[in-house]
């Protein structure tokens, strides 16, 4: 069983994703003793916080300098700890890309790289702090795994597995609470795909919290009698082809879900894979190629169509062009 | 290893600009002034200043070298060959196929080194980031970090100087190639440093300078480094780059450039430059071997 038995209701658990995180590291902290964390001054807000008060020799704070915060991780890596590094997405992995590129990835140095506050669900904050191309800027680097995972639950699951993990690692989180739509023991596992909910007419294959609006959507479209698939592509790279390509065999029909560019981020990864083995129609959804502004949180989904009304639109499309392509 | 010291050093140091020239020559590419400049440091750190042993690059004891200005990796490759890293023919495969001596040097490519680099301005929080794990460690291991001057220029070099000032981290030397050069030009009129050794100390710096090539210069200010417990330790070396071939001398147009592919004005015809550039150097060696007898 992967969901919550609340999906749609009123009472599901709210929660950020960040929590997840900071909560994951905390127990990771406890466990090794080579665990640090480093902040550019964002301690509170990336739930660095509470491994700071627990193990303050362990912590490190960098000041608002993100290029030498992924340097000393590296280094530090490079001696044997196993550092997490918590800024907004925006400044890392966005300010210190070519460190993130040569001084971790390239010398495979043993770092995890938390990005914050990601998606237009940062809200009042506007453009400037609303990281929507992080995934892409991170996928492409080689020897880069990269984890977006979609509700606090998995977040401190895949914080634990980052840990554990040896290489050179991304994680997503958000700032707003969000649905706990996965359950306790719902599994995870980097690298494996989860499938939520089965279906046979249309796959949605997404990350994050907005996972849960291909949810919403599928109980709609069900009374409709149209089958939705929603898998759980956590693993941005490296990802898991053979779930994408079994989808696609069985629906023959596709959707991405996700709070980026469209461009080069989890949908185009996977069309990457289906361009390769297994091509059927596809639908993208997520940010259109502009930048988002202030504004509440759902009204920022709405308007720039990310939220459910934009998933079901999305899926009635690739169903047409399905059935004319039949 | 046992020490080497004096004249021992300065032949040593003569040896590794042969590889240099030698390297270069083959590779058809790289850079030769900053590499020459900073022979004698890097002589002097790996035959004496250095705990490393040659026969096990992971050795936990040993002291770390960052070099954050990638570009003058030839020193680092031939000193590292010199001290028997690797077998001494291995330096003409620099910059070929499938060679373990890339253009920029890579920590997992070589036994030797411990972080990749070449964008500037990277090494020195890395070196940072292994100060720091020693200390929590509790480890005396030292770290040494080798910067150009102009690599000054970095934003993120301010960044980490902020950092290792605040956090005192006394286990780190850094040791900056002062040769007064960059690509495009002389490091003052490029974007001026100076003062430089008062900003370092504004930044809690200990600060010494010296002489780049003169090797009991460079030992003994390593080893007053030591002996600071309260901050961290900046040795400015003022090295002439391109030392010891005297057509490469102060002239910022041999920072990129490899003896034998171009004329460059006032050197001699391509064709004859490593000939002249080997010749300068046996005539040193000479000079050396002379003084001491």
């Amino acid at each position: 069983m992967m969901l919550s038995d609340k999906i749609g209701q009123s009472d599901i658990e709210q929660q950020p994703t960040r929590n997840g995180f900071g909560e994951g590291l905390v127990e990771l902290g406890d466990k090794n003793p080579n665990v640090v964390a480093l902040t550019g001054d964002l301690s509170e807000s990336t739930r660095v916080q509470a491994f700071q008060k627990k193990y303050p020799e362990r912590f490190i704070e960098v000041g608002v300098a993100e290029q030498n915060m992924m340097g000393i991780a590296a280094g530090l890596a490079l001696s044997g700890k196993i550092p997490f590094i918590g800024s907004y997405a925006t400044f890392s992995p966005g300010r210190n890309w070519d460190q993130l590129r040569v001084s971790v990835a390239y010398s495979q140095a043993n770092v995890k790289i938390i990005g914050a506050h990601t998606g237009v669900s940062v809200g009042p904050d506007g453009a400037t702090h609303q990281a929507l191309e992080d995934i892409a800027i991170v996928r492409v680097i080689p020897n880069m795994t990269v984890v977006v995972p979609c509700d606090y639950l998995e977040t401190k699951k895949a914080t634990i597995a980052g840990g554990n993990f040896v290489g050179p690692f991304y994680l997503r989180t958000t700032r707003e609470k969000t649905a706990v739509f996965t359950r306790p023991e719902t599994p995870f596992e980097i690298g494996k795909a989860n499938i939520l909910k089965d279906g046979t007419d249309v796959a949605v294959i997404g990350c994050g919290p907005v996972l849960y609006n291909a949810l919403l959507a599928a109980q709609e479209l069900e009374k409709q009698g149209i089958s939705v698939m929603v898998i759980n592509n956590h693993t941005i790279k490296p990802i898991d082809s053979e779930t994408i390509i079994a989808a696609a065999k069985k629906c023959r029909a596709v959707v991405t879900l996700e709070e980026h560019q469209i461009s080069a981020g989890a949908g185009s990864a996977v069309c990457e894979v289906l361009a390769k083995s297994y091509p059927v129609p596809v639908e993208m959804v997520g940010m259109p190629d502009t930048f988002g502004q202030s504004g509440e949180p759902e009204q920022l989904l709405q308007r720039y169509g990310m939220d459910k009304e934009a998933v079901i639109k999305a899926i009635q499309k690739v169903i047409q062009r399905k059935d004319k392509n039949a | 290893m046992d020490k080497l010291n004096g004249s021992q050093l300065q032949l040593k140091a003569n040896d590794i600009r042969q590889d240099i020239i030698e390297m270069l020559l083959e590779a058809k590419s790289g850079h030769s002034a900053g590499p020459l400049g900073m022979a004698d440091v890097f002589a002097s750190l790996y035959f004496n200043v250095l705990k490393h042993d040659p026969t096990d690059s992971k050795w936990e004891g040993r002291d770390r070298l960052v070099l954050s200005c990638g570009h003058i990796c030839p020193v680092l490759y031939a000193t590292l060959a010199e001290s028997g890293y690797f077998p001494k023919e291995e330096l003409k495969t620099l910059r070929k196929l499938d060679t373990r001596l890339l253009g920029h040097p890579h920590n997992l490519a070589l036994p030797g080194i411990e972080n990749s680099s070449g964008p500037l301005g990277q090494g020195l929080s890395q070196a940072i980031g292994m100060a720091l794990a020693l200390r929590m460690d509790h480890k005396s291991n030292r770290v040494y970090c080798i910067c150009s001057d102009g690599e000054q220029n970095e934003g993120q070099i301010w960044e980490a100087l902020m950092f290792a000032g605040k956090n005192r981290l006394n286990n780190l030397t850094v040791i900056l190639d002062r040769n007064n050069i960059q690509i495009d030009g002389f490091t003052e009129d490029i974007m001026p440093l100076e003062p430089l050794k008062q900003k370092y100390e504004a930044f809690n710096f200990h600060v010494i300078e010296i002489d780049g090539h003169n090797t009991d210069a460079i030992i003994n200010a390593c080893m007053e480094a030591k002996a600071i417990y309260e901050k961290p330790t900046l040795i400015i070396a003022h090295t002439i780059p391109g030392k010891g071939v005297g057509f490469m001398e102060y002239d910022f147009r041999w920072h990129g450039t490899p003896p034998g592919i171009s004329d460059v004005p006032g050197s001699p015809p391509k064709k004859e430059q490593a000939a002249r550039a080997l010749k300068d150097l046996r005539t040193l060696r000479g000079q050396i071997v002379g003084e001491h007898q």
